[in-house]
């Protein structure tokens, strides 16, 4: 039996950068907000001691405890679907902050083209040119209608960069310079120049300086000492919910925070939420919290999986293509060229984004008559800090272990540079979560089952970009090349990125998506849900700038409701 | 006279290869032909090792945590041991795993979380997957650690007639290879499975901080220039030329 606790206004599921942000625009405006958190309390002295390759990035200190709870995946619907036993392809985060604490800062904003992707493809190339099993969509909402929230999201997280002709326009300065320039990222750069690219100092979440933001949260200068991605900044100089917006919802004093509290699923009569239920993880004891709006922020899976386990919105089912909970189900598509070089690099140095970055093969930025995929990806060479057991150069043909390799490791873990490019993932009819029949987490609830592998266009997206970045490693003087244009099937097993997307997303028609551009649920006026899960697509960028200003849209149409109750689109 | 551990660990073999183990394990149980070895070198490499006994003090406080949580049996310990100095050498590049203390390193995961696959999703039903799919078996590490150096054994005492331990470097190199190839029939695990588990754990035990008891005087990152967790590198960032420093370790933080 439920204990039921106090009515609160408005209850936030899971406190990462879009719960901190929803907490903190509500309390600001003088809503009182419940933050419900499955993990732990977190604070900056947690960090204090946190260089430490395998604690961190090795053992996963700061992820999900799978024990309690995973998700069961195959490539397609043939295949039983097994549980992700061990963390490894992305790297989901847990306690306060969430993923917004290990992530590594990189702040690049989508393009226009990704908010209206469907109609910018047919008025180019015409309704041809995207494949009848990909349900692109557009979001319901322009870029320069979200422009305004990204701003808001650099403003307060104080996004360090400079200016570049081929990414997404901005209205304000960036509040803070560029990082620094290495001999790296310079050669990279003056080699994309050579070819005729745009290159520039990708924008970034580690702070080129102090700087206070307009809640009064100070974020300090980054010292370069490699340790971001997996990490939290011991330094307080890698922008996070815990110095930012939770704080902020804090001083208030209309936020109220409580940490081990499971949501377990939504109330629902069938037209409105009347809060949520949640076990408390240190007792064991079963809570409901009511409240007059729901505000969904854990991540993309976990929004998933309580809709879905809630009852709340049709689930999509791949035979007849409708229904839209679990559908375009996106990720993206890594692909990196190595070179290895006489010279040695200070690669021990760096921060999670002091990157150069080239957007020339980005979005629809190049001409795609002739290609045979849509979209395309970021360039980048990143300097985030070689740490030792990650990392292990060595050239093609070289033995895996004994004096062999370690003569050839020691010789070339500062020789060797490595390109990378995040590509675009668009959706396919038989990409989408659902609910397992067979596997459930540790208090008996069914685990999300991910159905998921490339497609035709990210192998050609794939092959291309590698070609691109080859042309790159080779102005840049590399003795030895290693590229693979063959990205095979989607491996579950090794790190590509925590960029996951969809499965409750945004668009304006209910027919084709679960929420609308204030992210809104179409069947439940009462209920928010906010985070990468919105995105239709996933870009060739960096999420966490989008989600953000997807949290700051929600946390007006969220205000908006609590006013003036009803549907906001 | 094979005890239940060793029953349990011979259920993937044949009943040949059962009854020619059972022979051995009596002998084997006495080898441990390495443990000087062990001692000796760990002792070399410390008096050698520029930066850290202090004058008069052979015994530093980080030797005191070499001794074993996981492993019971010295012949078990001393099969690791050997086998990771084959994957990590000691060789003209810098010292190699058993001087670094790799084997102490990695009989201490196995005594932890690491060992039991505590953050790991370990619910059945278990099922064979694609190799899209992830590690799928329901098999603790500890156990897979534990079949595989008796495994390694097993085969240098059948193939060979001595223990892995007393092997030439090239035999002990050929065991090696044919668990790197899939080649070894083990219990639960496929043995390439098994073989790149040793070797991460061996790279983890050289390059992770000396606070695991492994990169025994920061020698591992010293041999590859690594800095260690230096507190900031504006200084160094943008500089044309490399620039070598001395590492730091968690300990010098913590002082």
């Amino acid at each position: 039996m439920a204990t039921e606790l106090p009515r609160k206004e408005a209850v936030v599921v899971g406190v990462g950068w879009a719960g901190g942000i929803i907490a903190s625009e509500l309390a600001k405006d003088g809503i009182e907000v419940m933050g419900l958190e499955r993990g732990a309390e977190r604070t900056i002295d947690d960090f204090i001691m946190q260089k430490d390759e395998l604690r961190y990035a090795v053992r996963y200190d700061l992820m999900q405890d799978l024990s309690k709870e995973t998700l069961t995946f195959r490539n397609d619907r043939d295949m039983r679907a097994l549980p992700m036993r061990q963390l490894g392809s992305f790297l989901l985060g847990t306690d306060l902050g969430g993923a917004g604490v290990h992530w590594n800062g990189m702040c690049p904003r989508f393009l226009p083209y990704d908010f209206e992707i469907r109609s910018q493809t047919i008025d180019r190339y015409g309704e041809d040119k995207i494949p009848e099993d990909m349900p692109l969509q557009d979001w319901g909402i322009s870029y320069e209608d979200m422009e305004e929230h990204f701003a808001h999201f650099d403003e307060t997280i104080g996004t360090s960069g400079e200016d570049n002709e081929m990414s997404a326009p901005r209205s304000t300065e960036y509040p803070t310079p560029p990082m620094v320039e290495t001999p790296a990222i310079r050669l990279f750069k003056e080699a994309s120049s050579e070819l005729g690219l745009h290159p520039y100092q990708g924008p970034s979440a580690n702070l080129s300086e102090a700087y206070t933001n307009p809640d009064g949260q100070t974020i300090q200068q980054c010292q370069y000492c490699s340790f971001c991605e997996r990490f939290g900044c011991d330094y307080q100089a890698k922008s996070d919910p815990i110095i930012t917006v939770i704080p902020t919802a804090k001083e208030t004093g209309n936020f109220e925070l409580r940490t081990h509290a499971n949501v377990r699923s939504i109330s629902y009569d069938g037209e409105r939420t009347d809060g949520v239920y949640f076990i408390d993880m240190l007792t064991g004891e079963e809570f409901f919290q009511p409240a007059d709006i729901v505000i969904l922020t854990s991540y993309v899976m976990n929004n998933s999986r309580l809709l879905l386990q809630s009852e709340i919105g049709t689930p999509y089912d791949p035979d007849t293509q409708t229904g839209v909970i679990g559908k375009n189900y996106c990720y993206q598509i890594q692909t990196s060229v190595q070179g290895f070089f006489d010279r040695q690099f200070n690669m021990y140095a760096g921060a999670g984004a002091l990157v150069g970055h080239v957007d020339d093969y980005n979005g629809d930025n190049f001409d795609h008559s002739d290609l045979d995929f849509l979209h395309g990806g970021a360039i980048r060479l990143m300097q985030t800090g070689i740490r030792p057991i990650n990392t292990n150069p060595v050239p093609p043909g070289t033995k895996q272990w004994g004096s062999e390799f370690k003569e050839a490791n020691a010789h070339y873990l500062f020789r060797t540079l490595s390109i990378g490019a995040e590509g675009a993932s668009m959706p396919h009819v038989n990409n989408y979560l659902d609910l397992d029949p067979t596997y459930t987490d540790s208090l008996g609830d069914p685990l999300l089952r991910m159905t998921y592998n490339f497609t035709e266009q990210d192998r050609n997206l794939a092959a291309y970009q590698t070609e691109r970045m080859q042309e790159i490693m080779e102005e840049m003087g590399a003795n030895d090349i290693v590229a693979n244009p063959d990205i095979g099937d989607y491996n579950i097993r090794p790190y590509q990125s925590t960029h996951n997307t969809g499965g409750v997303i945004m668009g304006g028609d209910p027919d084709t998506s679960a929420v609308n551009n204030y992210l809104q649920m179409w069947d439940c006026e009462n209920l928010f849900v906010v985070g990468a899960s919105a995105f239709a697509h996933n870009s060739g960028n960096n999420p966490t700038p989008t989600v953000g200003a997807l949290s700051y849209r929600a946390a007006e149409g969220i205000k908006q409701y609590y006013e003036n109750p009803g549907p906001l689109a | 006279m094979a005890d239940e551990n060793e029953e349990q660990q011979t259920k993937g073999l044949s009943r040949r290869q059962f009854l020619k183990n059972s022979g051995y394990v009596v002998g084997g149980a006495v080898g441990g032909g390495l443990l000087g070895g062990v001692f000796t070198q760990n002792f070399i490499g410390t008096t050698d090792a520029p930066d850290t006994a202090t004058e008069g003090d052979t015994t530093s406080p980080e030797q005191l945590t070499h001794a074993r949580m996981f492993f019971k049996r010295q012949e078990d310990f001393d099969v690791l041991s050997a086998a990771v100095e084959r994957i990590f050498p000691d060789d003209e590049t810098g010292p190699g795993a058993i001087s670094l203390g790799v084997p102490y390193f990695i009989d201490k995961q196995l005594a932890g979380e690491y060992g039991f696959n505590s953050r790991e999703y370990m619910q059945g039903p278990f099922f064979e997957g694609a190799p899209t799919q992830g590690p799928q078996s329901g098999m603790l590490r500890r156990g897979i650690f534990l079949g595989g150096v008796r495994t390694i054994q097993n085969i240098a005492q059948n193939e060979h007639g001595e223990s892995y331990f007393d092997l030439e470097p090239e035999v002990q190199d050929e065991i090696l290879e044919a668990f790197e190839d899939g080649e070894v029939d083990m219990t639960g695990v496929a043995s390439d499975e098994f073989f790149a588990m040793l070797r991460t754990a061996t790279i983890e035990g050289a390059y992770s901080d000396p606070v695991y008891g492994g990169n025994y005087n920061m020698d591992g990152w010293r041999q590859i220039q690594y800095p260690g967790s230096q507190m900031a590198y504006t200084d160094v960032v943008a500089e044309e030329e490399f620039v070598e420093m001395d590492p730091v370790s968690l300990h010098d933080h913590h002082e």
